[in-house]
């Protein structure tokens, strides 16, 4: 792969060539350049470049938060930057390249064992691209000898006996006739290198052997943190915050890019991957390219260092100017997608002086395409106003209950639970506190009691319903009071260069990936349920809670999605702001049930593996009976046969979401039995289809978000979306990865249609107020209510729409544009007016189709004032709907 | 100002500390606060002394305790028919003038047939002093009964008077707002298992939270009583119900309301600032879509 990259870049190689390859579906997985005797995978070629990119930008990224590039996701072999550095020693300019090329040319590309990123991932854990570790440019050269040999890690076959041993211990010390894991939850790989001949590994291990030895050496410390798996996060904050950030970074200049010729063909061949869907995850690599956007240059040097430094590694993306101009192309290239990220986001991006003096194009576009985001960071408005489960008579009365005991004890339980509750929101983020101690006996005591009174249906529902009031929203932690709102409304304040620091921790935040504590599966009050689960360990209260999340997912998987017209694709730009009034309100719709089916999916997922769960990797023979016991029993929920289902009706976008988050809290053992990793394979196959450039059937958000749900379950580890046959591989994704959990990037993305905007913030907290009474009113009221009046708001919204469109508008838009040309007042004024005098034609029609919503409702309602509340609720939302489609379609003239 | 800081509020306390429950002390009381309503301050010393009692109860309460002041009585009231020896003995040893009258009538009653009297029988006589055979404690019973303002049939009558009075003036209040709501009774009988005193049928907004329901309570809201109806009222309302109000018609100590934002709203009066949900027939436009109508 490196003599490809050398060949590209010397222009030995055609580009066109390359990157037509790389766009080739599947079948051509293999690039045989005969001139130079090469023979490339794409996945090795792929996880290549991308490790190629980061180590040459390293030096630039010793900045900032936790480089994703660093997480374990990442392909990154360390050989490379032992041959660049080295590179750099010898100040060998492409002149070398060519005995530097075949020199790696021999060690990988003739075997014919694959170097999957898994070796990769070995070494990311290992740290080898730590800088601390491995200091850059020549304060200590590496000989050749012992650098190039690493990469052959990566086929490395493993055993889980040793999971979490030492690397270091590993290598030295295990005779190789039984090898054993160099990583901590890092899968087996057997039989997953076709042909890889023990002699070549052998010869690998020797080396690596050597190589690990060397390393210690040079660290010095026997057993530095660093060296820890899943550690890379820290240590590379580590190394940032030895440069200090008020050493004054270098401002970046277009004039002083170097090797543009080479960044280009870079560009284009990254760009190509991130289009093609080859890269694990394409918003990790946004970052990645937020983070070259925002480099600083560790010291200043003056110019002529840089530009030697430049010329010694070849590409020079290391350097600030460089990293910005590869950062500008790349956006530009990719703009399709960047166009798809929130508004605030484009701001930032637009306002980016390096973007400006980069390229003035991009940034005018960014500014145009601001305008025309729909994409929102915090997006369904949902009252911030935590509920309590209403008491309904229907279902928690006396009636409801086996005896006069029971209905007392679940009384009882009722209040204890939210006493609970209560006293985990006020202490359990105290030092020390632990949920176990200070609520475990009172839960467990909970427990037994409602066995006696046989109440765990009564709980689980109870408890299922607390969950989704809190839970269910996008704004998962309420706690912290710092939501992204003010968070990016204090960044408007800042300068540049920081606004954009900030982005890109906030890109980070939702990916979270592993680092030295992975962040929390269940974040904000998700938490406090999981917790309490495990701290009742009650069989039944489990059994109930499983049949009930099964019922409601496939009950929302079956929810009716009106899907767009299907002419969508190539309207897809204007349908985002020239959308139907049903159609917001089907995306509306959507966000909420696919939140809701993704949360309820991960408690199921929870809840179902929970038995399973282990906090180390069963040994080889453990696994093989786990897995022969556990084929023989039913899964709770026929994985397959949704997916299945759900494939053969194009109903993806709404399932695929959910299972992943089911799926992501498998247990160890969980992807090997044959259900599950049917699944997930099948998911495989979906994700290598999803071209995100690609016009097909499926809208680009769409196929957005599936990338993204998708890459962030594939992400931990590359290397199974590219050996897609190889189901074990899987298993070190979720080894390594199952516990990190985010899945907060789809929101930035979900478009939804905003309620309330930069209005004032008196009007607003008033507007704020009302929304939460509305909300306050159904709370009390059966379920019923609020979705008959939904119900009649939609139709009368609709049949009124339909109306206007039939009738007013017409006539209307006529008289405006006589308006017009009469020249009455001014212009602009036009259109509002023109809104307002529909409006009020249109309350009139909504009034009259309202004597029918009310014929409706009587049915259900004696009591007036709710019956006249509900009138005016469902009166509000018809008009609303209207008006919103008024305002989105009156603006287009 | 019925909103008393928990520094007044202990102020007040150590002043009552040396009161017995009589209408002289409760003057002396009011001299000593005038700012403070009446209600207020016999609110807080009524909470107060019932505090002191459950404290020394068991001081009294046992049998040669009983004994000794039966027989106090018994001489006293043979010297002086016509004075009230029996309140005069109660307030000597500091208990309550009507839990005093009903210890020597339990005696009384031990002392006439032997066995225990019930506690029915008991409760009539003290409700109704002429049931009691014996004239001359049927008199001081009597006196005891009218001279304790914080226990016996005739403050449990008052209380539950006034509560109720108060709970009248909410519904009042409520139906003067145009707010429709359901009571305690409906409630029960829709089989709800912890009712508060109202539910509003449509939620309102006081100083801008959100309430569903508001329970009256004609006290002063201390630490001590603010805590129990929490634990045993609030909080059980707010887990069925969601956010609500309760009204502490004689005040509270203004540190305790301090859980609005968890959904507890505390007043000492009937809200003056309630948002109800408006439906202008036109939905105000927000500026920002008219901007955007412009462009």
């Amino acid at each position: 792969m490196a003599a490809l990259l050398e060949s590209l870049l010397s222009q030995k190689v055609d580009i066109i060539k390359v990157v037509d390859w790389l766009k080739s579906a599947g079948d051509e997985e293999k690039l045989s350049i005969s001139e130079l005797g090469l023979t490339v995978h794409k996945e090795e070629f792929v996880p290549f470049l991308l490790n190629f990119l980061r180590e040459q930008s390293s030096q630039a990224l010793t900045h900032g938060p936790a480089t994703p590039a660093k997480t374990p996701s990442r392909p990154r072999p360390a050989a490379q930057t032992q041959v660049f550095s080295e590179r750099r020693g010898c100040k060998s300019a492409s002149g070398g390249s060519g005995t530097r090329g075949a020199s790696r040319v021999q060690l990988f590309s003739p075997s014919s064992v694959s170097p999957g990123p898994e070796g990769s991932h070995c070494l990311s854990q290992l740290n080898f691209n730590n800088l601390e570790e491995f200091p850059p440019v020549g304060s200590s050269p590496i000989s050749p000898a012992a650098s190039k040999p690493t990469r052959r890690i990566n086929p490395t076959p493993v055993s889980a006996e040793r999971p979490h041993s030492k690397p270091k211990t590993c290598f030295t010390s295990t005779p190789f006739s039984k090898p054993s894991s160099p990583l901590s939850g890092v899968e087996p790989l057997e039989g997953s290198m076709t042909g890889g001949n023990s002699l070549s590994l052998q010869e690998e291990r020797e080396l690596l052997k050597r190589e690990k030895t060397k390393r210690a050496q040079q660290v010095g410390s026997p057993q530095p943190s660093s060296l820890e798996p899943c550690t890379p996060t820290k240590t590379v904050l580590k190394t940032g915050s030895k440069v200090t950030p008020e050493h004054q970074t270098t401002c970046p200049e277009p004039s002083k890019v170097t090797f543009s010729l080479e960044l280009d063909l870079l560009v284009e061949l990254y760009s190509t991957c991130i289009s093609e869907n080859l890269v694990p995850n394409i918003f990790l690599e946004l970052f990645f390219v937020m983070q070259l956007l925002t480099s600083r240059s560790p010291h200043t040097h003056d110019d002529e260092q840089e530009s030697l430094c430049a010329a010694h590694s070849h590409s020079g993306v290391q350097l600030v100017h460089n990293c910005v101009y590869f950062a500008v192309k790349v956006l530009e290239n990719q703009f399709q997608l960047v166009a798809h990220l929130d508004k605030c986001t484009l701001r930032l991006l637009a306002e980016n002086e390096r973007v400006a003096s980069f390229s003035p194009h991009l940034r005018d576009r960014l500014t145009q395409a601001q305008d025309k985001s729909t994409a929102k960071v915090t997006e369904l408005y949902l009252s911030t106003f935590i509920h309590s489960v209403p008491f309904q008579p229907d279902t928690d009365n006396r009636s409801n209950f086996s005896s006069d005991k029971a209905f007392h004890i679940f009384k009882k339980q009722r209040d204890i639970f939210y006493e609970v509750l209560r006293e985990w929101e006020d202490f359990h983020k105290e030092p020390g506190w632990s949920f176990d101690t200070a609520l475990g006996n009172r839960i467990r005591g909970m427990m037994s009691q409602m066995t006696s009174a046989g109440n765990h249906s009564h709980f689980a529902r109870l408890f299922l319903k607390q969950l989704i009031q809190m839970c269910k929203g996008p704004r998962v932690n309420s706690t912290s009071g710092d939501t992204p709102d003010a968070d990016l409304l204090g960044m408007l304040g800042a300068e540049g260069l920081g606004r954009l620091k900030r982005l890109e921790e906030r890109l980070i935040q939702p990916h979270g990936v592993v680092g030295p504590c992975p962040p929390p599966s269940f974040p904000g009050y998700q938490e406090f349920f999981r917790d309490f689960l495990q701290a009742a360990s009650c069989c039944q209260l489990n059994q109930h809670l499983q049949d009930s999340l099964c019922q409601q997912l496939l009950q929302l998987d079956e929810v009716s999605i009106l899907s767009p017209p299907a002419s969508i694709c190539e309207r897809e730009e204007e349908e985002e702001e020239d959308g139907d009034m049903e159609q917001q309100d089907e995306k509306q719709r959507f966000s909420s049930v696919l939140l809701l089916a993704r949360l309820l999916a991960k408690f199921l997922g929870f809840i179902s593996f929970l038995p399973y769960q282990t906090s180390e990797k069963p040994s080889r023979e453990i696994q093989d009976t786990a897995i022969a016991l556990r084929s023989k029993s039913v899964p709770v929920l026929d994985v397959c046969a949704v997916l299945r289902n759900s494939m053969r009706r194009r109903r993806t976008i709404l399932t695929v979401p959910w299972l992943v988050e089911f799926l992501s809290m498998l247990d160890f053992i969980g992807p090997l039995l044959l259900c599950y990793r049917t699944t997930l394979g099948t998911l495989l196959l979906l994700y290598r289809r999803l071209v995100l450039g690609r016009c097909e059937e499926m809208c680009y958000l769409n196929k957005l978000l599936m990338v993204s749900v998708l890459g962030w379950l594939f992400q931990i580890n590359p290397s199974f979306f590219i050996h897609s046959g190889e189901f074990r591989k899987l298993l070190a994704a979720f080894v390594s990865g199952s516990t990190a959990k985010s899945g907060g990037i789809i929101r930035k993305i979900t478009p939804t249609s905003a309620e309330l905007k930069d209005t004032p913030a008196a009007h607003r907290s008033q507007q704020k107020l009302q929304v939460d009474l509305e909300q306050a009113f159904f709370h009390n009221q059966p379920p019923s209510l609020r979705r008959t009046v939904e119900f009649v708001a939609e139709r009368v919204g609709s049949n009124a729409v339909k109306h206007m469109k039939a009738t007013l508008v017409n006539e209307l838009v006529g008289r405006g544009e006589k308006m017009l040309r009469d020249g009455l007042g001014s212009p602009n004024s036009n259109p509002s007016k023109l809104n307002d005098s529909i409006c009020a034609q249109l309350c009139d029609a909504g009034l009259e189709a309202l004597a029918r919503a009310t014929r409706y409702k009587s049915l259900f309602y004696k009591c007036p004032a709710v019956l006249a509340t509900s009138e005016n609720i469902t009166k509000r939302l018809a008009t609303e709907k209207a008006c919103s489609w008024l305002s989105a379609n009156i603006t287009g003239n | 100002m019925m909103r008393l800081s928990r520094a007044e509020h202990k102020e007040i306390v150590r002043w009552t500390e040396k009161l017995r429950p009589t209408r002289q002390c409760m003057k002396i009381l009011k001299d000593r606060f005038p700012s403070h309503s009446q209600s207020t301050l016999l609110s807080i010393f009524s909470l107060e002394y019932q505090k002191r009692i459950k404290r020394t109860f068991s001081r009294h309460h046992v049998p040669d305790v009983i004994e000794s002041y039966y027989q106090r009585y018994l001489s006293e009231a043979k010297a002086q028919p016509t004075a009230p020896v029996l309140l005069e003995l109660a307030n000597e040893v500091d208990l309550s003038p009507a839990l005093m009258a009903r210890i020597i009538l339990d005696r009384f009653l031990q002392g006439q047939d032997g066995g225990m009297p019930s506690k029915s029988v008991l409760n009539s006589m003290l409700k109704e002093p002429s049931l009691i055979p014996d004239q001359i404690l049927a008199n001081n019973v009597y006196q005891c009964t009218i001279n304790d303002c914080c226990y016996g049939p005739l403050v449990d009558c008052i209380k539950h008077a006034i509560g109720h009075e108060h709970e009248v003036l909410l519904r009042e209040k409520l139906k003067e707002k145009n707010l429709s709501f359901l009571d305690e009774n409906h409630l029960r009988t829709m089989g709800y298992d912890k009712t508060p005193d109202i539910i509003l049928e449509v939620p309102v907004a006081v100083e801008g939270h959100i309430v569903h329901w508001i329970e009256s309570k004609a006290s002063f809201g201390d630490d001590q009583s603010h805590r129990t109806y929490l634990n045993e009222q609030f909080w059980s309302y707010w887990n069925r119900f969601g956010p609500g109000l309760v009204i502490y018609w004689y005040g509270f100590i203004g540190e305790l309301d301090c859980q609005r934002d968890r959904g507890i709203l505390l007043k000492d009066c009937f809200p003056t600032d309630i948002v109800t949900l408006c439906h202008a027939t036109q939905q105000d436009r927000s500026p920002e879509s008219q901007n955007k109508d412009k462009e």
